[in-house]
């Protein structure tokens, strides 16, 4: 049997170009990650500021043997955009679709599903699998019970399950960047750049709660997977996504294989993992079927 | 581009509860939607929705009266258990619905094959914003028309109408999603229980209130969503619409306690090709939807005959709340 394998998820946030190459120049190197998807899946505007760099990123990842993929947009609207995830599809790599409109393009062809597509159930996968979906990320919210039940439904694709990072939970038309420093989204001036993992949102009594990403609102507590990341295994799940933030991505992705391949204890690795993202709270509840800001 | 004809604009109106079908066709519906009593609609709340029985004599009550009934199945099903949701195409299309509103890939797949006769609507929960998503739905399932995300401007809503062959339907009137719908967890993440999974947002189980040093405070789960001082009115809990922290400000992060009021777009929405309007609130009391109901015929009536649009009385019905023209606006962004 095939070892699980761990993918490192797109950037979601607006990294200045040189921290996003050297960043990515680093995951190359010493990241064990078998599957790295690049490109803005948040907001078009931002495509810019890493065209330049993509290209030598693309290269060192694959010299150190990861599996590159290009993930579209969650939320295109506008025909720009469309186009754009559009020629995507023009290159040799697999594309990671994030919005039914790139799924017509992608039929007869191998590709990839992200999590911004809603696959809830076997039914879903079967239907998408059929035209040609290889890699499938779930929804993050899905317990274990479901995760269990599509993964075994369709074990020729490779199922995969959000294991770590600050949890999207919506996207939206609005900016909330720009709306919370008082631009509009047409001339937000980037701020969203101000908060490389995201703006903190805390409750009135002062609790962190959750974070905002220029239109996409994300959890304020990383998933950490690192304690179910075996059993999940045992479900029929074959990847595991780590998705990128400030801390140190490469010790987190080290920790991670090492409990996949039985080197370390997950208790161990957990309590390692606060090393590595101090900062960091951890929440686990969407996979136990509770609410997703706990850690179960 | 096409325009839709104001004497073709079609009336969309919730119906929660028999009691209320009935008000809302007598009111001037062209169609009502409604759900069965189960987690297969996205309203699925206490003492809602329509049993077998219900929904057939309902059907009845309104197709004699010309109007239709689209059955909402808009839930994503539950993996391993999606004999709920399948049984409920089924019984839809044997009871005689006019149409299904559906919003999983898997589900239309299976509605497609299994009940090729029964007309396809789109849910907004399938979050289809522009014209290659849209077409994916018309050209894999044959889906009828799309329930359109509030994402969109009407400029937008005129290039993809221009760009697409099925019949759009957006929402002019009653609560007002800030994410985008079907691509939203904020919900589960607080209580473990979501619109995609469990056709509830923000449930009541969930919710406490409590008076802390002079202000009342809404909870939702663990977290405090609004603390207002007391003896003010406060707004029901829903997660995006509370008062937070962030960047420095205090305030309505995602949005402000507002719902939608469109009806002063009609005409636009009109010339963009639109055709047909709905309006939220399937969880309202009868006399909130013969009201709306009403007001919207009326407005209706009076486009296609191209007499002045009586307004007056939506405004009353915002129930307190100001409200806003949403992503309509390109400035909401």
């Amino acid at each position: 049997m095939q070892s699980t394998t761990l993918t490192l998820g797109p950037v979601l946030f607006n990294w200045p170009a040189d921290r996003w190459r050297d960043f990515y120049f680093r995951i190359a190197d010493e990241a064990p990650v078998d599957h790295v998807c690049i490109g803005e899946v948040v907001c078009s505007k931002r495509q810019v500021f890493f065209a330049e760099v993509l290209p030598q990123v693309i290269e060192r990842l694959e010299r150190g043997g990861k599996e590159v993929l290009l993930s579209s947009l969650a939320l295109p609207t506008l025909k720009r955009e469309t186009r754009h995830d559009a020629e995507l599809l023009n290159g040799r790599h697999m594309v990671e679709v994030n919005d039914v409109s790139l799924l017509p393009s992608v039929a007869g062809r191998p590709h990839a599903i992200g999590p911004f597509v809603n696959i809830y159930n076997e039914g879903t996968l079967a239907f998408l699998a059929s035209r040609g979906a290889r890699l499938v990320a779930l929804p993050p919210e899905l317990p274990r019970s479901s995760i269990e039940a599509i993964a075994t439904a369709q074990p020729d694709v490779t199922v995969e399950v959000w294991a770590f990072g600050r949890t999207p939970l919506a996207i939206s038309a609005r900016c909330y960047h720009a709306r919370v420093h008082g631009h509009s989204k047409d001339s937000c001036q980037f701020v969203c750049d101000r908060d490389a993992d995201g703006m903190t949102v805390e409750t009135l009594d002062h609790e962190p709660f959750l974070a905002v990403n220029g239109v996409q609102t994300l959890s304020y507590a990383f998933c950490n997977l690192l304690k179910e990341a075996n059993d999940l295994v045992d479900t029929g799940v074959s990847s595991l996504r780590l998705s990128p933030h400030t801390c140190d991505m490469v010790a987190v992705a080290q920790l991670f294989r090492a409990v996949l391949d039985g080197r370390r204890d997950a208790d161990e690795a957990f309590a390692l993992s606060h090393d590595a993202c101090p900062s960091a709270t951890f929440a686990n509840g969407f996979v136990h079927g509770a609410a997703g800001a706990l850690y179960v | 581009m096409t325009s839709t004809a104001a004497s073709d604009l079609e009336l969309i109106c919730p119906a929660g509860t028999p009691p209320a079908l009935r008000v809302a066709v007598d009111a001037g519906a062209h169609a009502v939607y409604c759900g069965f009593q189960d987690e297969t609609n996205a309203r699925n709340f206490p003492g809602l929705n329509f049993s077998r029985a219900d929904m057939a004599a309902a059907i009845d009550y309104a197709h004699q009266r010309n109007c239709k009934v689209f059955i909402a199945v808009n839930t994503f099903p539950r993996a391993g258990d999606a004999a709920l949701w399948r049984r409920a195409i089924d019984d839809a299309a044997a009871l005689g619905a006019d149409a299904v509103i559906l919003a999983d890939i898997g589900l239309l797949a299976y509605a497609a094959e299994r009940q090729p006769d029964l007309r396809l609507h789109l849910s907004v929960q399938a979050a289809a914003s522009s014209p290659e998503a849209i077409r994916f739905y018309t050209d894999t399932f044959g889906v009828k028309r799309v329930v359109l995300p509030r994402v969109l401007s009407v400029a937008e809503i005129a290039d993809i109408n221009a760009a697409v062959a099925c019949e759009t339907e957006v929402f002019v009137f009653g609560g007002l999603c800030v994410m985008e719908e079907g691509r939203c967890s904020l919900s589960s993440y607080v209580t473990g229980r979501s619109p995609n999974m469990h056709g509830v947002c923000s449930p009541p189980s969930h919710v406490s209130y409590h008076e802390a040093d002079g202000s009342f405070v809404s909870r939702l789960g663990n977290f405090t969503i609004n603390r207002i001082p007391a003896r003010q009115p406060a707004a029901y809990p829903t997660l995006c619409k509370g008062a937070f922290r962030a960047g420095g400000t205090v305030g309505q992060v995602f949005e402000d306690a507002v719902s939608l009021d469109a009806s002063k777009l009609l005409p636009a929405l009109s010339r963009a090709g639109v055709k047909a309007l709905k309006i939220e609130g399937r969880q309202r009391s009868r006399a909130y939807t013969r009201a709306v109901v009403g007001a919207f015929r009326a407005a209706l009536d009076a486009m296609a005959n191209n007499t002045e649009i009586p307004l007056g009385i939506l405004l009353q019905l915002s129930e307190g709340q100001s409200a806003t023209h949403g992503a309509y606006v390109k400035t909401w962004r």
